[in-house]
């Protein structure tokens, strides 16, 4: 068996006592970052990309890994216990988590996110593990117009299940890739839009723009509210569940981690997306619906084991094609980068350690997350008492000198503000900033293949269509915009947003 | 303006048509090449020929249908967060890590409503210790600790 030997390098490089360390501190900042409202795992993750130059890649990518899925399992704590979601991803569990808090049930409410998680998070790295090679070996074939047409379909899809106005992310994506091709044209030399700053001509980096849409734009949107968070502390005790509670939930658990699972492999999919579509498929299977929004254990599993389920296997579309999905997929491309890693279908067979390594941490750090968590949640509530008056400049800080490490200059430093600024007035415009991060990292090697393209077809953009691959993504464009122009699938779809957000 | 119908969407477009005509202007600067052999300037005028387009749809929709006006910026947070730390990257390599943080701390504190100026001072000389402890003694930046008569 292929996949046991692969997954036994895998161990090998995941349980040397540095990655081990690694996973740990990954697990424990996401859980942190996913506890306090605030700041994200994008934020986060460009926070802490300057600090992981010096590592090894594998360390550097497990590190990563384990801040975005620690973050699920965060989230879910402060949905239940505050009503407050810490991640969007965790919205869902509000409803029914904080009901049963309230009712005394808090113990049962955490142990079945946390155990709903950990299953979930092992089956899905067992479908990453089965699923990523055969697909890489299926990319290897992909020529630059399949690439090309396939970045399409991928960034197209990606804005169709966000939420939001279609033509407003469409209008992002394209400023994203133009400013992801800022500085030296690797082809001729050409300095593009770098107008006359020196520090432009090796482009514009990725922390800065994370950290500013993401991160500086958050931090302003906070402090323009006035309203002040209620925080709701109690004992939480009887971290387990009855059997009566563990037959009801356990068959959620499994619609939620199959349904993750698949939901994460989509474009724009992810954590967020398949924890909402858990609770709207419990509420549907349910015997008594009316029970949901009043303390429904089941739906606390489904979502909960679905967001978990969702952001492990939206690592396959990264792993595989060298595609993010969602806006963390993004940071994780600008991760490989920075050590030198091209994101793609050869990844499995060039850097297999690192390849089968981070697979593998994924479910090491969902061990660690429930060893750890369960017995350290009175901790994380106590940090939910420190003030965001507090907070917000002490995350200033660790941004602040993060970017200016990165190159030493205080240029890195004036271009996040600038983003930073940029990300207020998107914010105000309503324009969702995760589309203009697609773009930024996939616009020079979307450039790139546009160009092999043509040049291989001798100009002739019939290429895109003679290939069948090509032609199959690009029908899937097409059929995508179709239906979206369709008024009675749009409007089903700003109600599906509206009901999610409400 | 009441011939703005939809504000958020009329000036996100002008927004988008302002990066689109600053992408076309300058790089047709750039040589262009044909499809077969594209110059630099092909795919950056392309997309900016696209974002103008999206940009004018988005502007018209704006007149047309309606939506709610674009909330106002609030400035404290906007000044106090952002210009801080734009003076904290241009200050760091003379002030060091120690006085830049206390600077940071305190006047970013002062971009909330519930500032206290002596909780915004323990914090800024607590965060101080940490800075130096985390990124000169533990990841070993390259970074001076005291203002620049003593950082040799």
């Amino acid at each position: 068996m292929d996949v046991f030997a692969h997954l036994a390098t895998g161990f090998g490089v995941a349980l040397t006592p540095i990655n081990l360390v690694y996973a740990l501190v990954g697990v424990l900042l996401g859980t942190l970052i996913g506890v306090l409202p605030g700041i994200g795992p994008v934020a986060t993750i460009a926070m802490l990309l300057p600090t992981t130059y010096a590592l090894p890649p594998v360390s550097a990518l497990i590190m990563l890994a384990g801040i975005y899925y620690g973050a699920q399992y965060g989230g879910s704590t402060t949905a239940i216990l505050v009503n407050m979601p810490g991640e969007t991803s965790s919205v869902v569990t509000c409803l029914d988590g904080h009901q049963m808090a309230l009712r005394g049930q808090a113990g049962a409410a955490l142990a079945t996110a946390a155990l709903g998680s950990f299953f979930a998070g092992c089956v899905a790295t067992v479908f990453v593990a089965a699923f990523s090679p055969p697909l890489s070996e299926f990319a290897l074939k992909f020529g630059p117009a399949e690439y090309f047409s396939l970045m399409v379909l991928g960034l197209l899809g990606a804005v169709i299940l966000a939420s939001g106005s279609l033509i407003k992310a469409i209008a992002m994506i394209i400023l994203g890739l133009l400013l992801g091709i800022v500085g030296t044209d690797v082809n001729s030399g050409a300095q593009r839009f770098v107008f006359g700053i020196p520090e432009l001509v090796d482009g514009i980096g990725i922390v800065g723009v994370a950290m500013g849409l993401f991160g500086f734009a958050e931090i302003v949107g906070n402090l323009e509210s006035k309203e002040k968070r209620h925080i709701v502390s109690g004992k939480v005790k009887g971290l387990w569940l009855t059997m009566a509670q563990f037959r009801a939930a356990w068959p959620a658990v499994l619609r939620g981690t199959g349904l993750g699972s698949i939901l994460g492999l989509l474009p724009g999919g992810g954590a967020m997306l398949s924890s909402f579509a858990s609770y709207t498929l419990e509420k549907k299977l349910a015997k008594d619906p009316s029970q949901f929004g009043k303390g429904a254990i089941q739906g606390v599993a489904g979502p909960e084991s679905a967001n978990n389920a969702g952001a492990q296997s939206s690592f396959i579309p990264l792993l595989t094609l060298g595609i993010p999905e969602n806006a963390v997929m993004a940071m994780m491309v600008g991760a490989m980068t920075i050590h030198n890693i091209q994101p793609g279908p050869q990844v499995v067979s060039s850097n297999p350690e690192l390849f089968w390594g981070l697979i593998t941490s994924m479910w090491i750090g969902n061990a660690m997350l429930v060893v750890l968590n369960l017995p350290m949640i009175g901790l994380w509530i106590k940090l939910l008492t420190v003030p965001y008056r507090l907070l917000y400049p002490a995350i200033l800080l660790f941004c602040a000198i993060g970017v200016y490490s990165v190159n030493n200059t205080s240029m890195d430093i004036t271009m996040t503000a600038v983003f930073g600024f940029l990300g207020v007035l998107f914010v105000k415009l309503e324009c969702e900033p995760a589309p203009l991060l697609l773009g930024f990292v996939l616009g020079p090697m979307m450039e790139e293949n546009l160009r092999r393209a043509l040049l291989l077809s001798r100009g002739d953009p019939m290429v895109f269509v003679e290939r069948p691959i090509s032609a199959v993504m690009l029908a899937g464009v097409v059929i995508l915009l179709l239906i979206m122009a369709l008024p009675n699938i749009r409007k089903k779809r700003d109600e599906a947003f509206q009901e999610e957000a409400a | 303006m009441s011939w703005i119908k939809g504000p958020k969407d009329f000036w996100s477009g002008m927004l988008f048509m302002a990066f689109g005509l600053i992408a076309v202007a300058v790089s047709s600067g750039y040589r262009m090449g044909i499809a077969a052999r594209m110059g630099p300037g092909y795919f950056p005028r392309g997309l900016g020929v696209l974002l103008l387009i999206l940009g004018a749809i988005i502007t018209l929709r704006g007149l047309r249908s309606k939506g709610e006006p674009v909330p106002a910026f609030v400035v404290r947070p906007l000044v106090f967060v952002l210009g801080t730390v734009i003076v904290f990257g241009l200050v760091i390599p003379w002030t060091g890590v120690v006085l830049g943080t206390l600077f940071l701390i305190f006047v970013a504190s002062f971009a909330s409503h519930e500032f206290r100026w002596k909780e915004a001072l323990v914090a800024g000389i607590l965060l101080a210790i940490a800075a130096v402890l985390v990124f000169i003694v533990g990841l070993k930046l390259q970074l001076p600790i005291w203002p620049w008569p003593w950082n040799q």
